[in-house]
């Protein structure tokens, strides 16, 4: 009923739209909703870096950035459904309500949801990537290059997903180096280049000689640049912004993911999944890494990322402990994907409280 | 060789020009517009096509731009009553957020429930948390003598961190694995719905009745003659004995409870739960509106169709011609900078002369 009355509402030019878009070309069109900018050279850089991939596999594609998760979100997602699309990929938290709402609405258009867990309807799929194995190795390179044993962390919200990769960070960092303190800062955003400055230097002020960020800027690197302190690239390979800061970037790679999924589409094959890739898959790219490496830390890491993606080592290996000293992961024991996935404990060695 | 063109102060500013310069502001931000698509390397008939025409040619697209313009039809009509009266309330932005706030906490302590009774006090609650926001500037103003430009812009902040703050935490969603949002209200704490199918919901009411009550205040009552002597000169409102401050908190509490419903409009409307991010700032967008309109209740309905068009002209120009969405703004900013600029017509009239050689 709900469905019908929509389509009964289509206007003559939007159907005109689709009418010719299907003439034109049979083959699968796919949309894109970001929710920053193209050009922030973090997340939506990221997703665009993966649209571009779908585009040279020889699909048609088309993207809105900078669309607000407001109420705003809802009619983007409608007017994408209504012109044509054939899968739309919707690539921040906030429009898992909205995508839900609006694969109702258009049963024959495929949705992906990033980061979400929502899947209310046949023809909705979600996806993320596994970022804490990225920032296994970068914990593994701060534990071994700190001086001074203070590792600065520039958080964004505490939400499961920063708080694995804290824990994840300092578990790698101590293994290597016991003595080693996360000090963490909440910016509270995801991309605010001023705000994520002043969270650098507060760290660095605090006597942090290696900073590592969970927010999207490139001005945490540049700060460190200046500062001569180290960093670690987030999202994209930041190495260019801060050539002798950074030692490496976890890159999100989610080019492989959209061209697979857009060719199910085409072949008829898409079914409904909840996606959660690393390292393994390729979803999660660790960057060259920078020559202040020393060899054998290099050979380490290189090992460790091979490990990590054939699952020969996991993150969150036991035994873990919290910061109070009760045991979360039992020795020998790996946390299974429903304790990774509601994780709100900082485990031992972070410092402060989380946010409540 | 003299000057081709003399500009002459006019004696009275002309009241047929005061319509007519949001007209020319209009036409000049299309003109400029097209410039602005044509250098991009885009056709500027066809882009200006897919911003202004296309998005509303048909019922779903008409209905989501009076959804748009809801709330910035209700929060300039709210701040024309500060503007009137030179009261500069920068901050409906967090009266807005700060009414969603209020309305949200009580539309969450029935989330469970239903009940008629529901929706009217969230309605309520979101007006008295837009007033008490709005009336800290104007209690700061009257007695303290502080700046209430500053006071409300800055107030904007922390409302957006006090949600923030909320919605991380004792609010958010305890089956949401803590993600930043709280639960969904309850089908009696939401706005109905006008249409099925159509997000087009009560709301738009509230903002009607704003438009005539605000009419009759601005026209026919003397707290409108008041507000419109004080516009005019502070000193001669001292002189005509009017009990300044009372005003003054007057119309800052109206502007609140305007901005304040405006936020409830959205969360009880399309969005249905509070989240970080409930208003792609009407609250500043607005001051666009209350100045393109006027500050006219008549002119604020024809402003915030026009502004909130462009919000939607720029999803449609982004998705069939590749425009950069972020052009919306631009067309808002230059709406805005040619209504300043052609302003000063009101006041000077230019003539030209002949050469003389």
């Amino acid at each position: 009923m709900h469905k019908i009355f929509i389509r009964s509402f289509v206007s003559s030019l939007v159907f005109l739209f689709t009418f010719t878009v299907a003439s034109v070309a049979k083959d699968v069109k796919a949309a894109f909703v970001y929710i920053g900018p193209t050009g922030d050279h973090g997340w939506t850089y990221q997703h665009d870096v993966g649209r571009k991939a779908v585009e040279a596999a020889g699909y048609k594609t088309t993207f809105v950035e900078g669309v607000p998760e407001s109420a705003d979100a809802e009619r983007v997602l409608r007017q994408l459904a209504n012109s044509g699309h054939d899968i739309i990929f919707t690539t921040s938290f906030g429009y898992m309500n909205p995508t839900n709402k609006v694969a109702k609405e258009f049963p024959n258009v495929k949705f992906e949801h990033a980061t979400g867990y929502k899947r209310e309807h046949s023809n909705v799929s979600t996806y993320a990537a596994r970022f804490y194995e990225g920032r296994t190795i970068l914990g593994t390179i701060a534990g071994s290059m700190t001086k001074s044993n203070v590792i600065g962390y520039v958080a964004s919200f505490p939400i499961p997903e920063v708080i694995r990769g804290i824990n994840s960070f300092t578990l790698a960092a101590q293994k290597v180096n016991p003595n080693i303190k996360t000090k963490i800062v909440w910016a509270f955003t995801w991309y605010d280049p001023g705000k994520e400055a002043e969270a650098a230097k507060a760290l660095i002020d605090q006597g942090a000689d290696i900073i590592a960020q969970h927010t999207d800027s490139t001005a945490i690197v540049q700060i460190a640049e200046k500062a001569g302190v180290y960093a670690f690239g987030q999202a994209s390979d930041m190495d260019k912004f801060a050539p002798k800061a950074v030692l490496t970037s976890v890159e999100n790679n989610w080019g492989p993911y959209y061209v697979d999924r857009v060719k199910a589409v085409a072949n008829g094959t898409w079914n409904q999944k909840d996606t959660w890739h690393g390292i393994g898959d390729g979803m999660v790219v660790i960057s060259d890494l920078d020559s202040a490496l020393p060899a054998d830390l290099k050979a380490k890491v290189n090992q460790l990322e091979k490990d990590l993606a054939s699952g020969k080592v996991h993150s969150f290996t036991g035994p873990i402990y919290d910061q109070k000293g009760n045991l979360m992961v039992a020795e020998g024991k790996t946390a299974d994907d429903g304790m990774l996935a509601g994780m709100m404990t900082y485990v031992k060695g972070v410092e402060g409280d989380i946010p409540k | 060789m003299e000057n081709l063109i003399k500009i002459i102060k006019r004696d009275q500013p002309s009241r047929t020009i005061f319509f007519l310069t949001p007209v020319l502001a209009i036409f000049l931000t299309l003109v400029a517009g097209g410039l602005i698509f044509y250098i991009l390397g885009f056709e500027p008939f066809e882009a200006l096509k897919f911003f202004f025409i296309v998005p509303i040619a048909d019922m779903y697209g008409f209905s989501e731009l009076l959804l748009k313009a809801t709330p910035l039809c209700l929060i300039a009509i709210g701040l024309s009553f500060c503007f009137k009266s030179n009261n500069w309330n920068i901050g409906a932005e967090g009266q807005l957020t700060f009414g969603a706030i209020v309305s949200g906490g009580v539309a969450l302590l029935f989330y469970n429930q239903e009940g008629f009774y529901i929706l009217p006090i969230v309605i309520l609650a979101g007006a008295i948390g837009g007033m008490l926001y709005a009336s800290i500037p104007a209690i700061l103003k009257t007695y303290f003598n502080t700046n209430e430009i500053l006071v409300s812009l800055m107030l904007v902040y922390v409302s957006k961190l006090i949600l923030d703050y909320l919605v991380v935490g004792p609010w958010s969603n305890p089956e949401g694995f803590n993600f930043p949002e709280t639960r969904q209200f309850s089908d009696s704490a939401r706005l109905p719905l006008l249409a099925e199918g159509l997000r087009i919901h009560a709301g738009i009411f509230l903002a009607l009745a704003a438009v005539v009550i605000s009419w009759f205040i601005f026209y026919k009552t003397y707290l409108g003659f008041q507000m419109k002597v004080s516009g005019f000169s502070l000193k001669t409102a001292k002189y005509a004995g009017y009990k300044g401050k009372k005003m003054i908190i007057l119309v800052f509490l109206i502007s609140g409870a305007c901005a304040g419903l405006a936020g409830v409009g959205e969360i009880t409307g399309p969005i249905g739960q509070l989240h970080r991010e409930v208003s792609p700032d009407y609250g500043f967008t607005a001051i666009i509106v209350a100045f393109l309109g006027r500050l006219n209740p008549v002119g604020i309905i024809f402003a915030s169709l026009i502004v909130a068009i462009t919000y939607l002209g720029a999803e449609t120009a982004q998705i069939f011609m590749q425009i950069p969405k972020y052009t919306g703004q631009v067309f808002q900013g230059m709406i805005l900078f040619f209504l300043l600029a052609s302003d000063y017509l009101l006041f000077f009239k230019i003539k030209f002369i002949g050469s003389k050689k």
